[in-house]
């Protein structure tokens, strides 16, 4: 190259700044914070994914020969701590980034790919592809796939297929994989295929106490009912009590409760003598003593 | 006029040169952004009027997506490389109910063509029908 040629190229430039206003990211990053309460290493990861592709398209627009990022991702953590909420994001994410073209979710469990005789998993998992290309195929708890107790399972077929999708179809679709940490772990120890093709493993901490009423608080707000004075203690007092059950998970014990208290709410109204004369203050607000008869305080 | 008349016609394009990829993307991007479901079907008996194909997959009803119907041409191209295949867009509005669009995606290396039957019948009327050349072989030996 005559040094020339080299001023010529280095006089191109890319506006970085303007692409990322036009790409609407900043709006997405915005919802995901206000929406979604704790979970920073995700929310640092996913501005550093956005920022990659950023500068990927930066780089091509000045033509620097460039292979397409690779975005296969895999979500581990507990139950009810947003993967799924997460994923949904993700799709639009990388939908206003340009990196796939419909930015729909389709969210798959084994069921949905592994067929039940010989011959039925091929088709059934390019079917499931299929309705994913131009969008992310979420996987659920995807260690069922396979069962090294069985080595004439099914699973093993569907994993093959997947993998030669996300190394020939990179371009087409992204593929999450979620499930509990140690079982991924262990999954990828058996699968080296699966750890190679992923780029990214993003891990979800469990909430904290303060992070769970939040999360509770923005529950409420979202189906249009306020918590009395009372009942805020009565939920900050439950919290504690619950993480330390059995079957606790997150986000998603706080919407059972939550659902819970509704349905008590509702039935005092219906005991209630002057149930003519209800307000809406009435029909909005969730009291202590709805929370209170939760079987969390019994015993 | 027609510059190969051997070739076979039929769908929509079948007049055109055959389409690039990025042409077959584009059609069947289209035929998704009009909710209709696609297909891809193949032969190796070419006749302008013979509209019973072989379903190399099922039908796509809920594909968002060009690049997941591409990929079937290519897998079926990969089987049936030296046959024709098509793609059949499928309206299934109330009424429609048909296919509204389908194009050949796929041809043989070589088409023999067509030969022109003539039959005399009563009072010297002429019955006229087609021939393909290619179906002389028995299913599966053609096109080899």
């Amino acid at each position: 190259m005559t040094a020339e040629a080299a001023q010529n190229l280095n006089a191109v430039s890319f506006d970085l700044e303007g692409e990322f206003a036009r790409s609407n990211v900043q709006q997405v990053l915005d919802k995901l914070d206000r929406e979604l309460v704790g979970l920073a290493p995700v929310k640092q990861r996913i501005r550093e994914i956005a920022a990659l592709l950023l500068v990927d398209k930066a780089r091509r627009a000045l033509g620097l020969e460039n292979e397409p990022p690779t975005l296969h991702m895999s979500f581990t953590g507990n139950p009810g701590t947003g993967k799924t909420t997460v994923a949904l994001r993700m799709a639009e994410i990388l939908k206003n980034l340009g990196y796939i073209r419909q930015g729909h979710l389709i969210s798959v469990t084994r069921d949905d790919l592994v067929g039940q005789y010989i011959g039925h998993t091929a088709p059934k998992t390019r079917e499931v592809i299929k309705k994913a290309m131009g969008g992310v195929l979420f996987i659920d708890e995807a260690y069922y796939l396979y069962k090294p107790e069985n080595e004439r399972d099914y699973g093993q077929e569907a994993i093959e297929i997947l993998l030669q999708v996300m190394e020939n179809n990179r371009d087409d679709l992204v593929v999450i994989l979620a499930g509990y940490a140690n079982r991924m772990e262990v999954f990828f120890q058996s699968n080296p295929g699966f750890r190679s093709r992923i780029a990214h493993h993003l891990d979800f901490p469990d909430y904290s106490e303060g992070e769970l009423f939040a999360i509770a608080k923005l529950m409420v707000a979202a189906q249009h009912y306020v918590l009395s004075p009372g009942a805020e203690k009565v939920l900050k007092d439950y919290i504690p009590r619950r993480m330390k059950m059995a079957h606790f998970a997150n986000a998603r014990s706080m919407r059972n409760a939550l659902d819970r208290a509704k349905l008590r709410q509702a039935n005092r109204l219906f005991e209630r003598k002057d149930r003519t004369k209800l307000t809406r203050a009435d029909l909005t607000t969730i009291e202590a003593e709805d929370l209170l008869q939760s079987r969390v305080f019994q015993g | 006029m027609h510059e190969n008349p051997r070739n076979m016609t039929q769908g929509t394009f079948s007049f055109l040169p055959p389409l690039t990829d990025d042409q077959i993307k584009a059609q069947i991007a289209y035929a998704i952004k009009m909710g209709w479901a696609i297909n891809v079907e193949y032969t190796d008996d070419p006749h302008p009027r013979n509209t019973y194909w072989e379903m190399w997959c099922q039908p796509m009803f809920d594909t968002k997506d060009p690049a997941a119907a591409f990929m079937e041409v290519q897998e079926c191209r990969k089987v049936y490389g030296n046959m024709y295949i098509k793609v059949n867009a499928y309206d299934n509005t109330r009424w429609r109910e048909s296919v509204a669009l389908s194009f050949i995606v796929n041809r043989p290396k070589h088409e023999p063509g067509f030969h022109v039957i003539r039959q005399e019948a009563n009072s010297r009327a002429m019955h006229y029908t087609l021939h393909s050349y290619a179906t002389e072989k028995p299913r599966g030996d053609r096109y080899k």
